[in-house]
């Protein structure tokens, strides 16, 4: 039974580890391209598309957002693995 | 400028700070085992761990610098909000359930879990006692900073009141007190300037008037002897330098109104953007009759200040050097969060690895609120007609002055709190290094579980001396500049063999000694050969610089990767360890 709760404990880890390594490569991705932006296309975060915000504040606070939104995802899915679900990835 | 002490001011100051102090003890004085000084015992709930970790990492820095850059400077102290909170996912997607599998006190029970090896505690230890102290400084420069104005006290005062302060809590109870500072401070923090940010919105924006809307420039002179003159008249509270901050025209659409009323978030950042604002630029030069500091004023349009290249002028120069230069400290900044000791060890006092994790989504919730306020408090400073042109740190408790001077009393004691609550988890963390891993497990110095509190409460004391002596040594240094740093070293030493640990099995004992030592000693020597360092700590030419720019992680992170995997490869396999438990 210890033997069982330990490989399973195991699944989960790496199950929970996959999923993790996604969202943080789609979030390094949302960072790396606003850090792109600020040093190659100023200019554009001048331009204000949202509501009379411009680029640069509404591109800061959603990664700030989208942070939490990622946590959020993550601690759900985690949830689903350690349930028994099957593990995403 | 100067300040006049209320005490009003001074009593809710005092209730304040007491109050968390005292029921830290309170709520603390069970933790008296190693496992309960260092840990906790494990048992801090997930959701006071996470709020803890946001009194943890909410530093001066990032109340009070980020504050302050964003009223001086624009749009960039928000860049330094962006980066601190982005290293969260690294903590979260990365660190957080390994690492509390791997440990049991400290970060060096971590990177040492499977090897038993006295090289890797000896080189973490030193590295995590180096970065404590490079975090220290700024924390210790800042309390003394808030203390002037509030108390009327000198800055060697407020600095040495931190440091009893914080030491009597880690003494006491360790890591279970240090955890409910953290908790009610971060609490209190991101309420409070919650409440602050509505006072901003429901007071909108203006065009100044009063003293703030006087636009001749202002000089500052301190004379050879130390006198200090204002136009050159001695500086008195009836004399003294004016309050600066204010705009100097609203859109077109408020055509014949001189007030917004009240604003939605929103719609405050698009009127500001379409505004005009006074800000100040400073230059200072030196004579025989003393330095002579000119505060200018300089109308500038709300969309110049808010994107980016306000502070990093670099950004606008299209240089290579100075986009290098950006870009490694976004680089240090992302890695070095989950790279901090302090930050580290409150994983081990949460149960088990599903509540590391979901008091990590609860810290990022609470940090990244605090960081969207931070914008809205920036700029609420800049327009308040409120700040000292000669401290950018003094910006947000001078913007709740301007509403009121009991406002102004709970954010500058929520400030201190701030402090206290960050210096009581470094002191933590070195207190750790010293007695859990240099005494105990690399010169082996054999000791009960009573002996090792004591020896631990040793450490904190002696921190905690070290702690007060640098923050006067360096109390005209500037704090943002003194935390990048240390986000620098940790990045560099820390997280490569972190990293590479939990993710490549072929890592070697060799390879994270090399790594830690190559990445420390190397953050250490590009930060004291760089421009930066040259120009405000050693006075020299930034030109007489021989590193090509000033932020060193682009450089001496990637390298400690490289070092760790040659090293690795270079020496024999690891053999399985039993892991702590």
């Amino acid at each position: 039974m210890a033997g069982e709760e330990s490989r399973k404990s195991s699944r989960d880890d790496r199950g929970t580890s996959r999923i993790g390594l996604k969202l943080f490569w789609i979030y390094v991705l949302l960072y790396g391209g606003f850090i792109g932006l600020v040093l190659f296309r100023p200019d554009l975060l001048s331009q204000r598309p949202f509501g009379g915000v411009n680029l640069a504040i509404a591109y800061g606070m959603g990664l700030i957002a989208g942070a939490f939104l990622l946590a959020i995802v993550y601690m759900v899915a985690c949830r689903t693995v350690e349930r028994g679900g099957p593990p995403r990835g | 400028m100067l300040y006049e002490s209320s005490p009003v001011a001074i009593v809710i100051f005092a209730v304040f700070v007491l109050s968390v102090v005292g029921l830290s003890f309170y709520l603390g004085r069970k933790g008296q085992s190693a496992q309960g000084y260092y840990a906790a015992h494990g048992e801090i709930p997930w959701f006071v761990n996470g709020i803890a970790f946001a009194g943890d990492y909410l530093s001066a820095a990032s109340f009070l610098g980020i504050c302050g850059m964003i009223a001086f400077n624009g749009y960039d102290g928000f860049l330094y909000s962006i980066g601190f909170l982005a290293g969260w996912i690294v903590a979260l997607f990365v660190i957080a359930e390994p690492i509390k599998a791997l440990g049991k006190f400290t970060f060096a029970d971590a990177l040492d879990s499977r090897f038993n090896s006295r090289g890797i505690k000896l080189a973490v230890a030193i590295s995590t006692l180096v970065v404590s102290i490079f975090y220290l400084i700024p924390q210790m420069v800042g309390a003394g900073d808030l203390i002037v104005p509030l108390l009327g006290l000198p800055h060697t005062a407020g600095v040495i009141l931190v440091g009893v302060a914080v030491t009597m809590i880690v003494v006491t109870a360790g890591m279970v007190s240090t955890t409910w500072v953290q908790f009610i401070k971060g609490s209190l923090l991101v309420f409070f300037c919650g409440i602050l940010v509505a006072m901003i919105l429901n007071r909108g924006l203006s065009v100044g008037t009063g003293a703030a809307a006087d636009l001749k420039p202002q000089v500052r002179t301190v004379t050879p002897d130390g006198r200090v003159l204002v136009d050159g008249r001695p500086q008195t509270e009836e004399h003294d330098l004016r309050p600066v901050g204010t705009l100097a025209s609203l859109p077109a659409r408020y055509a014949g109104k001189t007030a917004t009323g009240p604003l939605r978030p929103l719609e405050y950042l698009s009127v500001l953007e379409d505004s005009t604002i006074v800000t100040w630029s400073s230059t200072k030069h030196t004579d025989q009759a003393g330095t002579h500091t000119t505060f200018t004023p300089v109308e500038r349009k709300g969309s110049e200040l808010l994107k980016p290249g306000g502070y990093f002028r670099g950004l606008t120069t299209g240089k290579l050097a100075d986009r290098l230069d950006f870009a490694s400290l976004m680089l240090a900044l992302f890695c070095g969060t989950a790279s901090l000791p302090h930050i580290l060890i409150r994983y081990y006092t949460v149960k088990d690895a599903a509540a590391a994790r979901k008091s990590t989504v609860v810290g990022i919730a609470a940090i990244g609120a605090f960081y969207v306020l931070t914008l809205y408090l920036g700029l609420g400073a800049m327009t308040s007609g409120a700040l000292d042109p000669t401290s950018t740190n003094m910006a947000a408790p001078l913007l709740a002055k301007s509403f009121s001077t009991t406002l102004f009393a709970i954010i500058s004691a929520i400030a201190f709190t701030t402090v206290l609550g960050t210096v009581s988890g470094l002191i933590m963390a070195g207190s750790g290094a010293v007695a859990h891993d240099l005494v105990e497990n690399v010169l082996r110095i054999p000791m009960t579980d009573h002996e090792k509190v004591r020896c631990g409460k040793i450490a904190a004391v002696v921190l905690g001396i070290v702690a007060m002596a640098l923050g006067i040594l360096f109390r005209s240094f500037n704090v943002s500049f003194l935390v990048g740093w240390a986000f620098n070293i940790a990045a560099s030493a820390n997280l490569p063999s972190l990293v590479m640990l939990l993710f490549w099995p072929r890592t070697t004992k060799q390879g994270i000694v090399a790594a830690v030592t190559v990445g420390m000693l190397s953050s250490l020597a590009w930060i004291l050969l760089s421009a930066d360092t040259f120009e405000k700590v050693y006075g020299w030419s930034r030109d007489s610089s021989i590193v090509p720019f000033s932020q060193p992680g682009l450089v001496t992170i990637p390298l400690g990767f490289l070092v760790l995997v040659v090293v690795s490869l270079l020496t024999p396999p690891p053999t399985p360890v039993r892991r702590h438990g």
